[in-house]
């Protein structure tokens, strides 16, 4: 049964009534075994897991080192188009954001000097992002973009529209690494509100694609919802559950999930959940005791405080140094439409200072291409 | 045999030998999870480690780069053993392996197939496949396994250089959890059994070496100690005390006290004396 299907098991009702019912008792429970069930994930997300946060955040410290060591990876988003066919109304891209800004689909010379670029700066591992604008921007071109950052990089995973099972075949097959897609909020009826047109306001067809993706063997999947759009105890919950089912039926992938959260959005569109950063660090903890393999990514998006601390807390992976905007390091100008603003504007190598001053190691590379065909020597 | 003068003594007369090469030490040390390369160093130094493990996907064979964890170890005093960690396939697994000869490193590799990212299971079947692939290849192969006494047979009979059974999951800290089959490993080996992953504690190396094993490896429980270089060395003590309780030739663990004199010894008694008592 895909994951579509299994969801409506948890309707928002029954999820809300088992986080409100949680008791101090039940959190206990949670924190003392070591295979949690959902029903210990809702207790953790609790108002009543509150008291309970230094106690999680000893034990998320625990789990995330004992799979993932004392290291933090490190990563770059690269644009690589901002046309865009949806118009999610959080979202800067949207067809009608009212932004004025241009629109641009980077050529394969404007690729080539963004990855330079990063390659320059150690980065070892990009993400290539698009709009959703499958016809403007079809897998083919996204495909062609994935061969060219191969050259620099030995890890390139996408964050792009959804696609069909042919889409990330041609995908695995230029190379790719990983598939990260957020199902922005899980809550069917939130979903229909903020999503107004576009192949996007298929909420089933967006909940299923990590399983298309890992079904043709791409090797990470990465989940998110976007905080802010709805309850972020219960998108958390649900998070949990799309993890759980990701490694039950893609065995062979890795999962990690992501936490964006909704800062600044279009004038249009005011978040109706603004998530405090005590409430993220409590959905972070509770999800690290939840998944406690999975990677854990915090982007810049998230301001530098907060992620100098967040850092010992589960995460282990983060962006640094930012663009959200296509041609944003080096081939473009300040005229071409960014997706959201950055908050951690620290070069990479002041994120790697604060890193080891957290007693971690920065990784740039935990991928090969030889894991996916004959390479030359070093 | 005279094991009594000293662990130094002891170590040089009791070499390990992979591939006919001989090692004094009997801990392996891998190189993921440690919160600097400075800590590495120092871990490995400490640790005395003449075999010491590097994933294949973490270095950079094109830049090694300050701060990497290649720069980190000394190719005269340690044997780089790369490994193929994060390979799902044969195909990959040896398509690492031969990276890696091509960069320079030795035509050692630790065969790891993990298909399974949550748990980093072997598989049994990739592994054998790659096996072969490799020995025939001219590598020195050292795979790691579930605690299959089969499975480590049929990768002997293959020609690989040692077998590795895990203890317990990587990096889960629980100790010799697969002991009856690593027993049945050790009895049937033809090379060298090296305990790999799971053990969290000095005691936890001891006691494989207790049992016979010819080596073990070691990271997590290393890398994520509060003082890496103590722990690495605490290590190289347990296993030399384990090694030498295992050459000493171990008193069996017996169920309650008993008694030591004979409970035969009426048999031979002569008529008129009484049975010892205790």
């Amino acid at each position: 049964m895909a994951f579509s299907s299994e969801i409506r098991q948890w309707p928002p009702e029954r999820v809300r009534d088992l986080i409100a019912s949680a008791t101090p008792a039940a959190v206990e429970r949670a924190l003392d075994r070591e295979n949690r069930t959902p029903a210990d994930l809702a207790a953790l997300l609790s108002p009543a897991a509150r008291p309970y946060l230094e106690h999680m955040a000893r034990l998320a410290r625990r789990l995330t080192r004992q799979y993932f060591g004392r290291t933090i990876s490190l990563y770059a988003p690269i644009y690589i188009s901002n046309l865009c066919a949806a118009d999610c109304v959080y979202c800067g891209f949207a067809a009608k954001s009212g932004l004025r800004f241009r629109r641009v689909t980077l050529g394969d010379d404007e690729i080539h000097a963004e990855c330079r670029f990063l390659a320059e700066r150690g980065f070892r591992h990009v993400l290539l992002l698009t709009g959703e604008a499958p016809k403007r921007v079809p897998p083919e071109r996204i495909a062609a973009a994935v061969r060219v950052a191969a050259e620099y990089f030995p890890s390139v995973s996408v964050e792009v529209y959804a696609m069909d099972t042919p889409g990330y075949a041609l995908l695995e097959s230029a190379g790719l690494e990983g598939v990260t897609l957020y199902q922005e909020t899980y809550d069917p009826e939130t979903y229909r509100k903020v999503h107004l047109s576009g192949e996007k306001m298929d909420y089933a067809w967006r909940l299923d694609a990590l399983e298309r993706a890992g079904r043709v063997g791409i090797r990470r999947l990465t989940i998110g919802a976007l905080l802010g759009l709805y309850d972020w105890a219960i998108e958390g919950f649900w998070v949990g559950l799309h993890g759980r089912y990701l490694q039950r039926v893609c065995w062979q992938s890795a999962l990690s999930v992501s936490f964006p959260r909704l800062r600044h959005t279009p004038s249009r569109f005011r978040p109706p959940r603004l998530v405090s950063d005590a409430e993220l660090t409590q959905l972070i903890l509770a999800t690290r005791l939840f998944l406690p393999q999975a990677g854990f990514n915090l982007s810049t998006r998230e301001p530098a405080a907060l992620r100098d601390r967040l850092v010992m807390l589960g995460i282990t992976s983060m962006s640094a140094g930012s663009s959200t905007r296509p041609g944003g390091y080096a081939s473009r100008g300040e005229d071409v439409l960014e997706q959201f603003e950055i908050e951690d504007t620290r070069g990479p190598e002041e994120v790697v200072a604060m890193i080891r001053r957290a007693g971690l190691d920065p990784v740039w590379k935990d991928y090969d291409h030889a894991f996916f065909r004959e390479t030359g020597t070093a | 045999m005279n094991l009594s003068s000293g662990v130094h003594d002891h170590t040089l007369s009791d070499p390990l030998i992979i591939a006919g090469r001989r090692f004094h030490s009997r801990l392996m040390i891998g190189t993921g999870k440690f919160p600097s390369a400075k800590a590495l160093r120092d871990a490995v130094a400490a640790s005395g480690a003449e075999i010491v493990t590097v994933a294949l996907r973490r270095v950079d064979l094109s830049r090694p780069e300050e701060g990497d964890i290649l720069s980190a170890l000394d190719p005269d005093r340690q044997l780089i053993l790369p490994n193929t960690s994060g390979a799902r396939t044969a195909e990959e697994a040896v398509r690492l392996a031969r990276l890696a000869r091509s960069a320079g490193l030795p035509p050692w590799v630790k065969l790891e197939l993990t298909p399974e990212p949550r748990y980093l299971l072997p598989d049994p079947v990739e592994t054998l496949r790659a096996a072969e692939l490799l020995v025939k290849d001219g590598f020195v192969v050292l795979p790691y396994i579930q605690a299959d006494p089969v499975l480590a047979r049929r990768l002997q009979d293959i020609g690989t250089a040692t077998v590795m059974p895990l203890g317990a999951p990587i990096g889960s800290n629980r100790g010799v959890r697969t002991r009856d089959m690593i027993r049945i490993i050790i009895e049937q080996a033809t090379v060298p059994v090296v305990v790999d992953a799971g053990l969290g504690a000095p005691s936890h190396a001891a006691e494989a070496m207790e049992l016979g094993a010819d080596a073990v490896l070691v990271n997590t429980a290393i890398a994520d100690a509060a003082d890496p270089a103590a722990m690495a060395r605490a290590f190289a003590m347990a296993v030399e005390a384990g090694r030498l309780a295992w050459r000493a030739g171990m008193a069996p663990e017996r169920e309650g006290a008993e008694a030591s004199s004979p409970l035969t010894g009426f048999l031979f008694e002569r008529p008129g004396e009484e049975a010892p008592r205790d």
